[in-house]
């Protein structure tokens, strides 16, 4: 089996649903200038719900072809996502948005801690196993594996992707966006309501959240409350790496980090002589977030535009 | 304002010359206890162009923001063509058919100076139209026709402050609020941003002006206010303004 070839299709895909991830925190940090740190959280919650759903029909019908009862669980999830990403703006970061910007920080981090124990109470603390109605198909591709279930995520995700690209460049909507992130006083004398578009920008990156949150609990196999902390942070990482409030940059970022991780879990064990193991796969994401950080801050497409006064 | 009306007839040139386009009546702003703006009142009739003067401090910009909705008022009324303003958000007011150029121009740094013009559009629903006046837009301007794809962060003060001119435009605005266009502009530039200010009101916007440049804004305006301390202290035509003793020494360096 070729190692290399492997390790770039595993990394593309888990690195398409950071990239899926990363969008949510840098569109809310385009707009808000807030880190939106439940976001990890309503992966998490798309997941779970999706599972609920899934598990249900799977013992309901179990005839159903995989790719309906998947369709039935995301169908189910990004719904309630969105609705959930609403809820949180208009509750939590809404009455502080004039409050110095620790108060949002602190808030978010404060809605994901209930968003797990919500989860936590409803599905308990076990892992969830992901019901068995995904298609097992394999493919050999020049000596490595693809399987179906990585095929339907690079697909899902970067038709995705291509449509939040249309959607923000093309689109009313989209231009408002962007107007309402570069200056929201003057996008308001547009008369762009901006509480409207800062809602819009919660709901379609909570949106992009359930569907990451499915898949990576498709790919892994399983669920849990505690999932979307790790994803959340991993996330956020692609996203300061591709330059934070850029979406290409969340895109670029999100993929890069999959196969630095993918490449780095690979290639560890021979790097360190048998020292280190692919356990450490965890541990890149956060040396490339220390290395952003240190020497290009603004992240890979972070370069602004000069402003003049 | 009271005016009263005659018959039914909403649409009638005598009512059009009656009743104000804005009619801000005893509007009182503070900031946390510090009283910005006290008892001002001001009209501007349909097609007028009238001016705001008095010195950096004296409540000009936060009169303009507490009429466009970027402020809320202490006390007193905003009415727009009849309809109250006041306490509506600025998306709201603005759909009404007020633009404001804010001080300092407001570009979108990193949009194309294409979409910000487009931006200027944002509540009109006519695609046909919106086109026709983005042509006129860059007929009038041509500069902006050169760079309509370049970023508008990069266009120089002058530049911007003709975008931010057009973008106004392309609202189809009654009324054109334009909070010191002169600001920090090289002589030249400045004439050629009043020449424009002058072409959009011959067709038919009004506009109200704030200017510290007394003399450019009474030599453009038919009518004035003179705003010192939060206060209203003159009005009149500009002529009469720009003979006052008072003005003249204030203002106008005599």
């Amino acid at each position: 089996m070729d190692i290399f070839l492997q390790q770039l299709i595993n990394g593309l895909v888990l690195g398409s649903v950071y990239a899926l991830v990363a969008l949510g925190y840098t569109m809310v940090y385009g707009i808000l200038e807030l880190i939106n740190f439940a976001h990890g959280e309503i992966t998490m919650m798309g997941a779970m719900v999706a599972l609920a759903v899934i598990g249900a029909l799977a013992l309901a019908a179990p005839g159903l072809p995989g790719v309906l009862v998947l369709g039935a669980g995301l169908v189910v999830a990004i719904p309630v996502c969105m609705a959930l990403g609403l809820l949180i703006e208009r509750v939590a970061y809404r009455p502080l948005r004039h409050a110095p910007r620790l108060a949002p920080l602190i808030t978010a981090i404060g809605v994901s801690i209930i968003l797990q124990n919500i989860a936590m109470l409803i599905w308990g603390k076990q892992y969830i196993p992901f019901p068995d109605v995904l298609p097992q198909g394999r493919h050999e591709v020049l000596g490595a594996a693809i399987t179906d279930v990585q095929i339907a995520i690079l697909l899902l995700t970067m038709s995705i992707m291509l449509m939040l690209i249309l959607v923000v460049q093309k689109t009313r909507l989209g231009r408002a966006m962007r107007a309402t992130a570069q200056s929201r006083q003057v996008a308001s004398l547009m008369g762009v309501d901006v509480n409207r578009v800062i809602a819009s920008t919660f709901v379609i990156g909570s949106a992009l959240a359930a569907v990451a949150g499915v898949m990576v609990s498709a790919y892994y196999g399983l669920a849990h409350y505690y999932m979307g902390f790790l994803l959340g942070l991993k996330a956020f990482s692609a996203a300061v790496l591709g330059g934070i409030g850029n979406l290409g940059g969340a895109m670029l970022g999100g993929l890069l980090l999959g196969l630095i991780e993918s490449f780095g879990a690979g290639y560890i064990g021979d790097l360190t002589g048998g020292f280190l193991g692919s356990h450490y796969q965890d541990v890149f994401a956060f040396f490339v977030l220390i290395a952003v950080l240190v020497f290009r801050p603004s992240g890979l497409l972070g370069a602004r535009v000069v402003e003049r006064a | 304002m009271s005016v009263p009306k005659l018959g039914n007839l909403p649409s009638s040139k005598l009512d059009a010359e009656l009743t104000p386009l804005l009619a801000v009546s005893q509007l009182s702003v503070a900031y946390g206890g510090i009283q910005a703006v006290r008892d001002l009142s001001l009209e501007v009739a349909p097609g007028e162009m009238v001016c705001l003067i008095g010195a950096n401090g004296a409540g000009k910009t936060t009169t303009l923001k507490a009429v466009c909705g970027l402020i809320a008022p202490q006390a007193g009324s905003v009415h727009f063509d009849g309809q109250a303003l006041t306490r509506l958000p600025a998306h709201e007011v603005a759909r009404r058919g007020l633009a404001l150029v804010p001080e300092g121009r407001g570009v979108f740094p990193r949009m194309s100076v294409a979409e910000n013009l487009m931006m200027g559009a944002y509540t009109r629903r006519d695609r046909a139209a919106i086109a026709r006046d983005l042509d006129q837009v860059y007929t009038l301007l041509p500069r902006l026709t050169e760079r309509r794809t370049q970023p508008a962060g990069l266009l120089s003060g002058g530049e911007q402050q003709m975008l931010v001119l057009g973008r106004a435009m392309m609202a189809r605005p009654r009324l054109l609020l334009l909070d010191e266009p002169s600001m920090g502009l090289a002589p030249l530039m400045v004439r050629a941003v009043f020449d424009i200010i002058r072409q959009i009101a011959a067709g038919g916007v009004a506009v109200l002006l704030i200017e510290q440049n007394a003399h450019l804004a009474l030599k453009t305006c038919a009518r004035g206010y003179v705003l010192e301390n939060g206060v209203i202290t003159l009005s009149g035509n500009a002529a009469e303004l720009a003979a006052n003793p008072a003005v003249r020494h204030a203002y106008l360096g005599e």
